[in-house]
């Protein structure tokens, strides 16, 4: 279809606000650790800004591009958006719930991050909000799905599109994961908030929130190999080394990526060492779509450098449009990915999981993986997305194409410094590395290095919003691009296994309800006392 | 479905691979007995000030040596500070929180463990040779949760 989509484009463009704002953030962030002084720096604005920068990253920036991508998707895969109108009043809903959120936060009513553990309380309209935000997620799941009930009506028997069958995926993931945050927020937080209840107990509610906090990363991560196997191999001239094994790597996903939220705990009290083991078990297993992954997008990028003519074993590397600003985002998000994984893996991996607990090391993890992997990849997309959304040409392709290379940079200079720092033993979210201004020796050089890292990040964030605003208001009128899929090596016109969405839905919540039911029920048989609300910010 | 060969043995091979970091995981808590962290207790709160163990934090010896130090952590402060153990002795910790939830990290060592309102964390650990290290909070606990600091001092064994 070509035409332009109001309704997908507005969801990137709120994505990028969010991002924008919370860049700038980051790097006064990065500085004030490094103890480099600049106006109005003080530790009520630091945690502030923590928290501002953790909400509007992790949960507004992603939340929206994702939903945004899941319209234009929906649209382009079935011909089709059944719920318009819902979808429309569930973005003014995501809109209200996110902007009341971050007013709370700047009024300094909120500062509890976005991990929002209790007993620390935040405004009741914090809680509120980001509500919202997920009730609006759980309506565009539900239009997306009902687009995809009506084109199989249509289509019975036919496998549906890949970058559907993707989507699909990371909405029933969606739904698991957010069942547990539902209990906590609205049956733990809000009514404790508003002083309806008295206490709440914080282990319990920590629990809820893991149990939708690891899924939360998938819920990023998915869309983005979405992007990586339906259109990276497009973009890049070739085709889909394997169209099968790419749907076993969604389903895997939604069956293995909740089970796992004990991996955040393993320095909690009130879970025994042995779901904590199960949980280990549950979180290397869901490593395993990800090396699948590796090979088959990689094995794409080698087809597309032998269509180009390359003979040797590695000089279809060469080959490839390490120009284009999509392709050269989604190839340098895959390598810090490389490293990325393996870091997870050691932060996976039970007892080793005491030397970088809560450390800087954490930080400088999660910005490798959610950072760089999904943001990188999301700033690459909205290049490729904007054209076709809006119809207006990329203005300022220049900065574009050097950007994700700016963004590398930055990365590697950020996270590399913070993992090393939090391995010498620098506490994560900490205002100044100096801590009461007596230590850091340890760390300090570290810690300036990674500011250089944040200001490079920032100059990148600065040139992306750059293009995005450009484009938006200045670019080019065109008519919309075509969207063009990868098509795979081998294509697939049968069902399989993997398409049997209820099957592995059952299979799913089962799991879930083993990994927590019975850890709870344990932790809920003791003698609990809760805590009344703290506000020390 | 159809598997390209390459792949195949890729997909063989990742498999493998985790199953051999599995392998190091299952080893050591089998033979070592390793593992996080894990007590489950619970404790009032809002009373650990009547609490005949947190009422007053500190450093109790044992019969055979060991030593048990009770910690609460409170915004911005552990108590008792400084800690003061005995070297190549087992130290049980048992931390918890009078107030939101804080961390408590042995800088340099692995003794890890959240402080959280209502629970009791314990672990034990032993300290080679005596030696001064840092306490640090690495939960976010305030606005003063960087000046959260505390000493851990370890003596010589008295004989």
């Amino acid at each position: 279809m070509n035409g332009r989509q109001p309704l997908a484009a507005v969801h990137i463009g709120v994505a990028v606000a969010a991002f924008g704002v919370a860049s700038a953030m980051g790097v006064l962030q990065a500085l004030s650790i490094a103890d480099i002084n600049f106006p109005y720096r003080s530790e009520s604005l630091y945690y502030l800004s923590v928290t501002a920068h953790g909400v509007l990253m992790a949960l507004v920036f992603t939340t929206f591009f994702i939903m945004g991508l899941g319209y234009a998707l929906a649209q382009e895969g079935l011909g089709r958006i059944i719920g318009r109108g819902l979808a429309w009043i569930a973005f003014a809903l995501g809109l209200v719930g996110s902007v009341a959120a971050a007013v709370t936060i700047v009024r300094g009513q909120s500062s509890v991050l976005y991990t929002f553990y209790p007993p620390m309380k935040a405004h009741p309209l914090f809680y509120i909000g980001a509500t919202l935000l997920v009730v609006a997620s759980w309506i565009w799941g539900g239009v997306v799905i009902a687009s995809y009930c009506s084109w199989r009506r249509e289509h019975a028997g036919v496998p549906a599109p890949l970058s559907i069958h993707g989507m699909l995926a990371t909405i029933i993931l969606w739904y698991l994961a957010t069942a547990g945050l539902a209990v906590e927020v609205l049956a733990m937080l809000i009514p404790w908030s508003l002083g309806l209840v008295g206490k709440i107990d914080p282990e319990l509610a920590r629990s809820f929130f893991w149990w939708f906090g690891h899924p939360l990363v998938y819920f990023w991560l998915m869309p983005a190999y979405v992007l990586w196997y339906t259109v990276l191999p497009r973009v890049a001239g070739g085709k889909l080394f394997s169209d099968s094994l790419a749907r076993m790597v969604f389903i895997l996903f939604v069956v293995l990526s909740v089970p796992v939220g004990f991996h955040h705990q393993f320095a909690d009290p009130g879970i025994s060492a042995n779901w904590k083991l199960v949980h280990t078990v549950t979180t290397y297993a869901v490593l395993y779509p990800s090396f699948v992954t590796a090979f088959t997008i990689i094995a794409s990028l080698e087809v597309a450098g032998r269509m180009k003519g390359a003979r040797g074993l590695f000089n279809w590397i060469g080959k490839l449009p390490w120009r284009d600003p999509f392709f050269a985002s989604v190839a340098l998000a895959m390598i810090a990915f490389t490293f990325g994984g393996f870091g997870g893996a050691i932060n996976a991996a039970y007892a080793m999981n005491s030397m970088v607990h809560n450390t800087a090391w954490i930080q400088g993890h999660f910005h490798v993986t959610l950072g760089t992997t999904v943001a990188l990849t999301f700033m690459g997309a909205t290049y490729w997305l904007l054209p076709r959304l809006l119809g207006r040409e990329l203005r300022l392709p220049g900065l574009a194409r050097i950007q994700p290379y700016l963004w590398f940079i930055g990365i590697v200079l950020f996270s590399t410094s913070y993992h090393i720092a939090g391995l010498r033993g620098l506490p994560r979210r900490v205002y100044s590395a100096s801590l009461t201004g007596e230590y850091g020796a340890a760390w300090h050089g570290l810690t300036r290095l990674a500011a250089v890292g944040a200001v490079v990040l920032f100059l990148s964030a600065l040139s992306f919003v750059t293009v995005v605003v450009a484009t938006w208001f200045g670019g080019k009128r065109i008519q919309s691009l075509a969207f063009e899929f990868a098509s795979p090596l081998r294509p697939v016109t049968a069902l399989c296994v993997w398409d049997r969405y209820g099957l592995w839905t059952v299979l799913a919540v089962l799991l879930v309800a083993v990994a927590y039911g019975y850890p709870l029920l344990h932790l809920l048989a003791h003698r609990r006392y809760g805590s009344p609300p703290f506000q020390p910010f | 479905m159809h598997v390209e060969l390459y792949e195949r043995i890729w997909m063989w091979a990742a498999a493998g691979l985790l199953l051999l970091f599995l392998g190091a995981i299952f080893l050591t808590v089998g033979l070592q007995a390793i593992q996080p962290p894990s007590h489950i207790e619970t404790v009032d709160p809002t009373t650990l000030a009547t609490n005949p163990e947190f009422g007053t934090p500190a450093v109790r010896p044992r019969a055979d040596g060991s030593v048990v130090v009770s910690v609460v952590a409170q915004t911005f402060s552990f108590s008792p500070d400084p800690i003061e153990v005995p070297a190549n002795r087992a130290v049980t910790f048992r931390i918890t929180s009078a107030d939101v939830i804080h961390g408590f990290e042995v800088v340099g060592t692995n003794a890890n463990a959240m402080a959280i309102p209502g629970y009791v964390s314990q672990f034990t650990v032993t300290f080679k040779g005596p030696g001064e290290y840092l306490i640090g909070c690495h939960e976010y606990c305030g606005t003063m949760h960087h000046n959260m600091v505390g000493k851990l001092i370890v003596k010589k064994e008295s004989p």
